[in-house]
C-alpha cells in the first residue's frame, strides 16, 4: 500500500467568533483527486489554506509526506522548509489568477520563476521548459513574452497552471479554477487539468461549489456543509447515491427537472 | 618655523576652519553613535542591509544624504576627502558636498583619488584601484534590490534572510527575452560573500568587477530609505548572471580622446551642433593624471569635409 501523502485530522480554524471550519478528517493519496464541493461560505477556501501552508488552523494538524523525513507537521517545520515544500513538491492554482501570476513580468518569465528559484541557471533552459509549458497549456508560443496583463480570463487561468506545475510538484492545491469563466471555456480548461493531472500523476485537492467539475475531475469527493464534513468518499458513489440530506439536496438541484 | 604637536596642529585647525555654531562635521555625536552601530553591524554582515535613523540633512533627498550621513560619522580630522559625481570631481554637487565637509570638519580636501582616505561617491567607482586604507562612500537611491518584484517589505526581508532570489534571475531573463541580452547597464545586481544579494547604487555595470575583493573597505547610505550596508576588505562580489549569458562589461572601440586610455569607462561628448562627437574618460582625475604623465589620445575627430569623399 501506497503512502499517505497529505493527512488533515480534527482541522478547526474559527476567525474570531466566526467558523471558518471544523472538525476535519481526510487522507489523500499521491495521484488522487480529491473534489472539495459545498455551497458559497461553507468553508471550502479556509480549509484549503489551512493545508496548504497559507493560513495556520486554530486546532488540528496537517500532516505531508516529505521527501527526506515522511510524515510531518507542516506548521512544525521551520518557516524555511516550508517555504521551500510550497515552490516544490506543492502547487497553488489560486481562484483569481492575478493572486498567482506576476502580472510585471512576461509568460515565459512567470513559467520559468519557479525553475530559477529552485537553482535554474541556464537561460536557455529556462526558455525550452516555458516553451513545453506554454505548449503543455495551449498557449500560442508567439504570446511567450508577452504580459499576462493582454491575456484572457481563460489563458490567465492556463498560465496559472504551466507556472505552478513547471517543477512537477507532488501536490496541487486549486481553489475554484473555473468560476468566473464563461462556459466553454471552463469546459476546455476543465479538460486540460484533467489530462496534465493523470498525464503527470500529480495528486490535486479542488475546491469547487460546481458538482459538474466534480464529476468530470475528481476520484474522491467530500461535501462541506456550514464548515463541516457532511459526507466523503468516492465521487460517483457520492453522486449517485447521497446518503446525507444535505447532499441529496445539492444533488437533485442541479438534476434537470 | 613654530613646532608644535600633531594635536595642536589638529584643534588649532578645527577652531581656524570649521563653522561656530556647528558640530564637527555637522551631525551631533548621538546621532554619528547610532550611525556607526549601523555601519559596524552592516560590516558584520556583508550586503545585509541595516536600518538607521536617517536625520534631516540642509540638503534634500536624492542629492546624497544618505552618503553624506555616513561620511559624517566616520570622518575624522585627520581625513582627506574626495567626493566624485559621475566621475568627475567639479560637478555642482561634488563640490557643494566637498564644501560642507571642508567648512563643518575642517578637513582636506583632494580630487586626486590615490591621496583621498574617505571618497564619497555617485554614480562610479575610481579608475585608480583603491587600497585597503581607504574607503569608499556610495549614495544609494534605492537600497532593496528586489522591490521591483516585490513591494512587500516583511516579504522582502524574508527572502533576503533565506536567500531566495530566485526572483532576480527572473529580470535578467526578461531583459534577455526581450532585447536578445542584459541590458541593464547601471546598478546591476551583485551577491555578497555568497549570500546577500545588493544594489550597488547607480555605478555602470564597468564597475562591479571593481567592487570583488576591493582592499578599501565600501560603504553605502540610502538617505530617504535609512538603510546603510556595506562590503567588508577583501570580499567577494559576484554579479548575477546565467551559464549561457555571463557577465560582461562595456567595451568601446574607440579610446580616450583626451589621454589615449583603453581601459576606462568612457563618456560620450558631442563637441559641436554638426554631431562631432569624442569619447573621454569619466574619471576626470585619472584622465588628467594621465595626461600630467604625457599620455596622449587621438583629440578630437577630425572635421568631416567634402573633399574626403572626392
Ligand atoms: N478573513 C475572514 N475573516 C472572517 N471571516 C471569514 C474570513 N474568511 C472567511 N470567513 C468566513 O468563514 C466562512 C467560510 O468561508 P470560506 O472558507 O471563504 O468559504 P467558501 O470558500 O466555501 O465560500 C464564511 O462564513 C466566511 O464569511
Ligand atoms: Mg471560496
Ligand atoms: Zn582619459
Amino acid at each position: 500500500m501506497t503512502n499517505v501523502l497529505l493527512s488533515a485530522k480534527n482541522l478547526s480554524h474559527h476567525y474570531g467568533s466566526q467558523v471558518g471550519c471544523i472538525d476535519i478528517n481526510f487522507d489523500i493519496y499521491p495521484g488522487e483527486v480529491l473534489g472539495v464541493v459545498g455551497e458559497s461560505g461553507s468553508g471550502k477556501t479556509t480549509l484549503l489554506k489551512n493545508i496548504s501552508g497559507l493560513l495556520q488552523p486554530s486546532s488540528g494538524s496537517v500532516k505531508f509526506d516529505t521527501r527526506v523525513d515522511g510524515l510531518k507537521d507542516i506548521y512544525l517545520l521551520s518557516e524555511p522548509e516550508r517555504r521551500l515544500l510550497m515552490r516544490t513538491d506543492w502547487g497553488i492554482v489560486f481562484q483569481n489568477a492575478r493572486d498567482g501570476l506576476r502580472m510585471n513580468v512576461s509568460a515565459g518569465a512567470n513559467v520559468g520563476e519557479r525553475l530559477m528559484a529552485i537553482g535554474a541557471r541556464n537561460y536557455g533552459d529556462i526558455r525550452n521548459e516555458a516553451t513545453d509549458w506554454l505548449q503543455n497549456v495551449e498557449i500560442g508560443l508567439e504570446r511567450i513574452d508577452h504580459y499576462p496583463e493582454t491575456f484572457s480570463g481563460g489563458m490567465l487561468q492556463r498560465l496559472q497552471i504551466a507556472r505552478n506545475l513547471v517543477t512537477k510538484p507532488r501536490l496541487v492545491f486549486m481553489d475554484e479554477p473555473t468560476s468566473g469563466l464563461d462556459v466553454s471555456v471552463q469546459a476546455r480548461l476543465l479538460d486540460l487539468i484533467r489530462g496534465l493531472v493523470s498525464q503527470l500523476g500529480i495528486a490535486c485537492i479542488i475546491v469547487s461549489h460546481d458538482l459538474g467539475v466534480m464529476r468530470l475531475l475528481s476520484n474522491r469527493l467530500i461535501v462541506m456543509h456550514q464548515g463541516r464534513v457532511v459526507e466523503q468518499g468516492l465521487t460517483d458513489q457520492v453522486l449517485d447515491d447521497p446518503q446525507h440530506p444535505y447532499t441529496q439536496l445539492l444533488v437533485s438541484s442541479i438534476l434537470p427537472v | 618655523m613654530t613646532a608644535i604637536s600633531g594635536e595642536q596642529k589638529k584643534s588649532s585647525r578645527l577652531k581656524e576652519k570649521t563653522l561656530d555654531g556647528y558640530n564637527f562635521a555637522y551631525l551631533d555625536d548621538q546621532t554619528k553613535r547610532m550611525i556607526r552601530r549601523a555601519t559596524l553591524k552592516a560590516v558584520a554582515i556583508p550586503g545585509y542591509q541595516v536600518p538607521f535613523g536617517s536625520r534631516e540633512m540642509p540638503l534634500p533627498f536624492g542629492w546624497g544624504t544618505g552618503g553624506i550621513q555616513v561620511t559624517a560619522s566616520i570622518i575624522g580630522i585627520d581625513d582627506t576627502l574626495k567626493v566624485i559625481d559621475q566621475g568627475a570631481d567639479d560637478t555642482t554637487n561634488a563640490v557643494n558636498i566637498r564644501r560642507f565637509f571642508a567648512k563643518t570638519a575642517g578637513v582636506e580636501t583632494t580630487e586626486n583619488t590615490s591621496d583621498a582616505s574617505i571618497i564619497q561617491t555617485r554614480h562610479r567607482i575610481p579608475e585608480a584601484k583603491l587600497k585597503s586604507d581607504q574607503i569608499i562612500v556610495y549614495q544609494v537611491p534605492i537600497p532593496e534590490p528586489l522591490r521591483w518584484i516585490e513591494p512587500r517589505e516583511e516579504e522582502t526581508r524574508k527572502m533576503h534572510a533565506l536567500t531566495e532570489y530566485g526572483v532576480m534571475h527572473v529580470g535578467l531573463y526578461e531583459n534577455i527575452a526581450h532585447f536578445g541580452k542584459v541590458t541593464t547597464s547601471y546598478n546591476y545586481p551583485v551577491q555578497v560573500n555568497d549570500h546577500y544579494v545588493m544594489s550597488p547604487s547607480p555605478i555602470p555595470k564597468f564597475d562591479n568587477p571593481k567592487m570583488d575583493e576591493m582592499p578599501a573597505l565600501q560603504l553605502f547610505g540610502a538617505g530617504r530609505e535609512k538603510r546603510i550596508y556595506a562590503v567588508p576588505p577583501y570580499t567577494k562580489v559576484k554579479s548575477l548572471d546565467f551559464e549561457d549569458h555571463p557577465f560582461e562589461i562595456e567595451s568601446w572601440s574607440e579610446c580616450c580622446a583626451l589621454c589615449g586610455s583603453s581601459s576606462s569607462f568612457l563618456d560620450e561628448v558631442i563637441t559641436d551642433d554638426k554631431g562631432s562627437r569624442m569619447f573621454v574618460c569619466s574619471d576626470s582625475n585619472f584622465c588628467a593624471n594621465r595626461r600630467a604623465k604625457g599620455h596622449k589620445g587621438p583629440g578630437l575627430p577630425r572635421k568631416f569635409e567634402i573633399k574626403d569623399i572626392e
